[in-house]
């Protein structure tokens, strides 16, 4: 039991509104102790996977296990879940002691030893002092601090947040996201954690399950997702790649020779065969040249960003968005270029597509 | 520059004109009749201002001086320097005709120590025409004055509208309200004394509390306890509805909705009347009752459990609309966290939804308070021996008593109770709510409700909509009848007494409730567009512009809605009997009533549907050189039209449903069909009341319908169709 504490298994989960498919078929297990980001655009069906989780939704068909324990038709009060609330969801008629130990006390604690916990829970987010507040007294971050707290408090296997930085401001936001990740792996709980924005999940996670159209579309570790994107989209999605046409001239074992606009350059091969071939290409995989070999094009567009430029080049690869870490000399729009191709910032997609 | 001479010429004109050719004073066959054309030169009563003032009438000689200086200001000075002076000139104008006409009356002065001071004075009829556009010239002058001192960026316009508008509401809610109080310690002959009211004030009719220990309390204690008890069953009926459409799966629900409509299609003693029907000494039920048992049931209905009865009926659905938003404002993620926090569904309704409920819950009980205070068509048709004081109100003026300084003191009491309950709702409650505290997006759903609160809270509510319906069923079926309780044979008699037509020799109206009728929905037809027009001109001068004293002007045209019509209605008559403003028995002060009743409405609804039009569209128009005027004619008007469709309807359909100001105010030649209605259940004749209130509700229903059908047709995207909706929500929430 120890062992799976924290575990989450989705058994070929599908959920439908009405005639609407919302998640057509869903598989997938959380390692206790992660923190798991779901990642999509919007309507991809991470909320309703998080709130199927929460008990605050039933599946259509399929099962979920936590803790390796059937909760599928357990409701949300009887779940060992608890979760963040892209809103807080704070009572706004109680004080901040009394919103945390809500749960304590619905799980049958008695007032005393619930306030008690309940105060060492807002010490532990670092809002001693504050207890007595309502929340509209406080400011957005530290309505957000409680209610994690109000979460944490309750000990849960899981703890889910459901983009828990969306209403803080962008300075905020980045130091929110490293305490809670400070939290969950001082803590060692499992988090399952939605976001739209791939920085944030980036930043925080273990573990990306980037979704699309209710389907799972790459799971992986964020350096997974980034340097071998499996698709088009993903490669779109987490860190805006270009998206270039090449040519695989040969595979020699895990290796293959890609020809990029007449320049060859050795990638992993990832299980893909001679012809032609889509990759991803990050922006800073090529460095911009005035002359020397490479893929020649022309500046369509500058912009000098103090420690970097950002350049558009036309060229024999479309238009293309490129970052030079050499600003001291930004170059005209208009100038020919030629970009000298590095094997870093390139992978080949094995989708077909 | 060329603008202020203009519009200052256009004024100075209207004056002129007012003052040498308009008659100064009442015309008694009526202005627009213009029978006095025929004998205008020979009647002196029918000279205008100038005339009157040169035939020895000194009072008006000040107004001919503020005139010529005016003129003279035009001429004489520029623009930029004449401001103050204009304003000066307004104000002077204004309280001097103020100063003359109540001083002044019908037979020399009116108070005796002016006579005593400045000896007899030839006696002087009521304002007329002339009287009238100069009182409009000098609060013009007033706005024009200020626009050209700077003030709100000198737009003429909007100053124009808010002194008028100021002068309005003074003049038909003010007025009228101090002359009541005034006329409370006023003898016959008009000489101060407190006889009356210290008679009033201590009388224990009024204030006993002799039921605590087993008689019979005053009046007021009894109106007060009914209020309470009424707005304690509407709130909990209310929120039982409002659950049911909200929070269960209850299949008729949708239908539910529909019972919100009844109490805006229904005139108020209607309900008291199908009640008699069904419970009364010979109604249905109690025949069954009595026939089962054998038991005499008797006149239990009349009295307050009937007019408790019939008020739950009436007010239910108000409060029903009311709570529904409140039940569906409470943001569903704290219900959900409720529950992620460990709590079932019994927990998170009895922790979370209903203390975040509670300030609305308060808001509907005081809501229904109010109602039940001032209803005045049930407690008449039940009240039986013991009364409310609304109806007390109305036996003290028109019964055998005739006493004013008992209705006034009576109508005092009640206005305290009832601005109370709004002060209340005003200050305690604003502030107090929690339904728009996130706004955050984020989505979810209401929770249901636990299963030991659904099953009795959807019994309750079936079997009230069931009650419901078989009154409203009674309505429409009693006017088939021949005599309820004795004969039941199907008839349509009462019909064709109340509406019959004759082809014979020409189209004749032979039924006795067509005259009324036509003229409600005259006077329905004329009281709706300047409802709509002053409530939306409010509205934008609420919103978009940013005047001193701008907030107690919104706080004193939303009280105005908690005057109960009893008060209105006597304040009128005492008002405007005698000059200056002689209106009683017209057309217009029936008009005025309706405009400054309904008006609140307006403003509302217009105030939500203004919220919703992005205030840079106002600016851009002023940016590309239109005036406020020609933005609000071209940009808001055209915008605003659900509002606007709204509005009408909405004070069409009260005019016609009104009774409580109305059955003071309406004359022989001007009787309004709820009045008229009233007479006959007085009488007994309950077959063509209820035959004739049968056609006013259908009336409604049509016209309600055919708005809908109207609007419905220019729904072309979904933003304009928000603000109907918000609009229309809105004006429903202010008629609770």
């Amino acid at each position: 039991m120890t062992q799976t504490r924290g575990a989450v298994e989705f058994r070929n989960v599908q959920k439908r509104f009405g005639q609407f498919t919302a998640i057509p078929d869903l598989s997938m297990t959380i390692q206790p102790g992660e923190l798991v980001t779901l990642l999509g655009p919007s309507g991809c069906g991470k909320t309703t996977t998080l709130r199927m989780l929460a008990g605050l939704e039933s599946p259509t068909q399929g099962q979920i296990l936590l803790g390796g324990q059937d909760v599928t038709r357990l409701p949300a009060d009887r779940r060992d879940v608890a979760m963040v609330f892209q809103s807080y969801a704070l009572f706004p008629h109680m004080s901040v002691i009394q919103n945390v130990a809500y749960g304590l006390e619905a799980s049958g604690l008695k007032p005393g030893p619930a306030r008690e916990r309940a105060e060492k829970t807002l010490s532990l987010v670092g809002l001693d002092g504050l207890a007595e507040r309502l929340p509209a007294e406080l400011s957005g971050g530290q309505q957000q601090r409680v209610a994690v707290a109000r979460a944490l408090v309750l000990e849960p296997q899981v703890l889910l947040l459901d983009e828990p930085l969306s209403n803080l401001d962008a300075r905020l936001r980045r130091k929110v996201r490293t305490e809670i990740r400070d939290l969950q792996q001082r803590l060692g709980f499992t988090a399952v954690y939605v976001t739209h924005d791939q920085e944030e999940a980036l930043a925080v996670s273990d573990r990306i399950v980037v979704m699309k159209d209710g389907v799972v579309a790459q799971m992986g570790s964020p350096r997974d997702l980034y340097e071998a994107p499996e698709s088009e989209f993903i490669a779109d999605f987490i860190g805006e790649a270009n998206i270039i046409s090449g040519r695989i001239l040969s595979v020699g074992g895990a290796e293959a020779r890609v020809d990029i606009g007449g320049s060859v350059i050795t990638l992993p091969a990832r299980g893909l065969g001679e012809g032609p071939a889509r990759l991803a290409m990050r922006s800073n995989a090529a460095r911009v040249r005035n002359d020397g070999p490479g893929v020649t094009g022309t500046v369509a567009s500058s912009a000098y960003l103090g420690d970097h430029v950002e350049y558009e080049i036309d060229g024999a690869l479309g238009r293309i968005f490129v970052v030079d870490d050499e600003s001291d000399s930004p170059l005209p729009v208009g100038a020919p270029v030629t970009l000298e191709l590095r094997p870093r910032g390139l992978a080949l997609i094995p989708e077909a597509q | 520059m060329n603008t202020d001479n203009r519009r200052l010429d256009l004024v100075l004109a209207a004056g002129l004109f007012a003052l040498i050719a308009l008659p100064w004073y009442r015309v008694r066959q009526g202005f627009f009749s213009f029978e006095w054309l025929e004998s205008y030169a020979q009647t002196a009563k029918h000279w205008p201002g100038l005339f009157q003032a040169l035939d020895g009438r000194w009072q008006l000689w000040p107004v001919l001086v503020l005139m010529l200086a005016a003129f003279w200001l035009r001429f004489g000075r520029r623009p930029g320097a004449r401001g103050s002076h204009l304003i000066a000139v307004g104000v002077a104008g204004l309280l001097w005709l103020m100063i003359e006409s109540l001083s002044i009356g019908l037979r020399g002065w009116n108070w005796g120590v002016l006579t005593a001071a400045f000896g007899n004075i030839e006696g002087q009829q009521a304002f007329g025409a002339g009287a009238i556009v100069l009182g409009v010239v000098f609060s013009l002058l007033i706005a024009f004055g200020a626009a050209e001192r700077g003030a709100l960026k000198g737009d003429a316009f909007v100053l124009g509208a808010i002194t008028l508008l100021v002068l309005l509401v003074a003049v038909f809610v003010f007025y009228p309200l101090i002359s009541m109080f005034a006329g409370a310690f006023q003898d016959f002959d008009g000489s101060f004394t407190t006889v009356g009211v210290r008679n009033n004030i201590f009388d224990p009719k009024i204030w006993s509390l002799a039921c605590l220990v087993g008689g019979n309390c005053g009046v007021a204690w009894r109106t007060f306890f009914l209020a309470l008890c009424t707005a304690t069953g509407t709130t909990v009926l209310g929120l039982v509805f409002a659950l049911v459409v909200t929070r269960t799966r209850f299949r008729f629900k949708k239908s539910l909705r529909l019972l919100t409509v009844l109490p805006i299609i229904t005139p108020p003693f209607v309900v008291g009347l199908a009640l008699t029907m069904l419970l009364g000494r010979a109604g249905t039920v109690t025949q069954w009752i009595e026939m089962a048992t054998g038991y005499e049931l008797g006149r239990w209905l009349y009295g307050l459990t009937g007019i408790w009865l019939a008020q739950m009926l009436s007010f239910t659905p108000i409060s029903f609309l009311v709570l529904i938003g409140v039940v569906e404002g409470v943001s569903p993620s704290m219900e959900e966290a409720s529950q992620t926090l460990r709590s079932d569904r019994w927990r998170t309704f009895r922790k979370v939804s209903l203390p975040l409920m509670a300030p609305g819950l308060a808001n509907a009980f005081l809501i229904g308070f109010i109602e039940s205070m001032a209803d005045f068509g049930n407690p008449l048709v039940l009240g039986g021996s013991g009364g409310v004081l609304s109806t007390e109100i109305f036996f003290a003026v028109v019964g055998a008593q005739n006493d004013p300084a008992r209705a006034t003191v009576l109508a005092c009491v009640l206005l305290f109770f009832t601005l109370s309950a709004f002060l209340a709702q005003r200050f305690w409650l604003s502030g107090k709510n929690y339904a728009t505290v996130t706004g955050k997006g984020d989505g979810g759903r209401h929770a249901l409700l636990p299963r030991r609160v659904a099953w009795p809270v959807i019994t309750i509510a079936t079997a009230w909509a069931a009650f419901t319906i078989t009154v409203y069923a009674m309505i429409l079926f009693g006017g088939f009848v021949k005599v309820w309780g004795l004969d039941h044979s199907l008839t349509f008699d009462h019909y064709v007494r109340a509406f019959g037509v004759s082809i014979t020799d020409g189209w004749h109206w032979t039924g006795v409730a067509w005259d009324s009728f036509w003229t409600t929905m005259g006077i329905a037809l004329g009281a709706a567009p300047l409802t709509a027009a002053v409530g939306l001109l409010t509205a934008w001068l609420i919103v978009r512009q940013r005047f001193p004293g701008r907030g107690v002007f919104e706080f004193a045209l939303m009280m105005s809605f908690a005057i109960p019509g009893t008060v209105i209605g006597i304040s009128y008559i005492i008002a405007f009997n005698l000059p200056p403003l002689q209106m009683t028995g017209t057309a217009a002060i029936l008009i005025a009533c309706f405009v400054f009743r309904n008006m609140p409405v307006g403003v509302r609804g217009g105030v939500a549907a203004m919220a919703q039009l992005d205030g840079s569209l106002d600016e851009a128009s002023l940016m590309l050189g239109a005036g406020s005027g020609r933005t609000m004619r071209k940009i808001i008007l055209p915008l605003m039209r659900p509002a606007i469709l709204a509005a009408l309807v909405y004070s069409f359909v009260r005019a016609i449903t009104s009774i409580s100001a109305v059955i003071f105010l309406v004359s022989a030649k001007y009787n309004m069909a709820t009045a008229y209605i009233v007479g006959l259940v007085e009488n007994g004749e309950y077959g063509i009341a209820i035959a004739y209130s049968s056609v006013l509700i259908l009336v409604m229903i049509t016209v309600i319908g055919g708005f809908q059908l109207l609007v419905g047709e220019r729904r072309i995207g979904r933003r304009e169709l928000k603000q109907k909706t918000r609009a229309e929500a809105a004006t429903q929430e202010v008629n609770a």
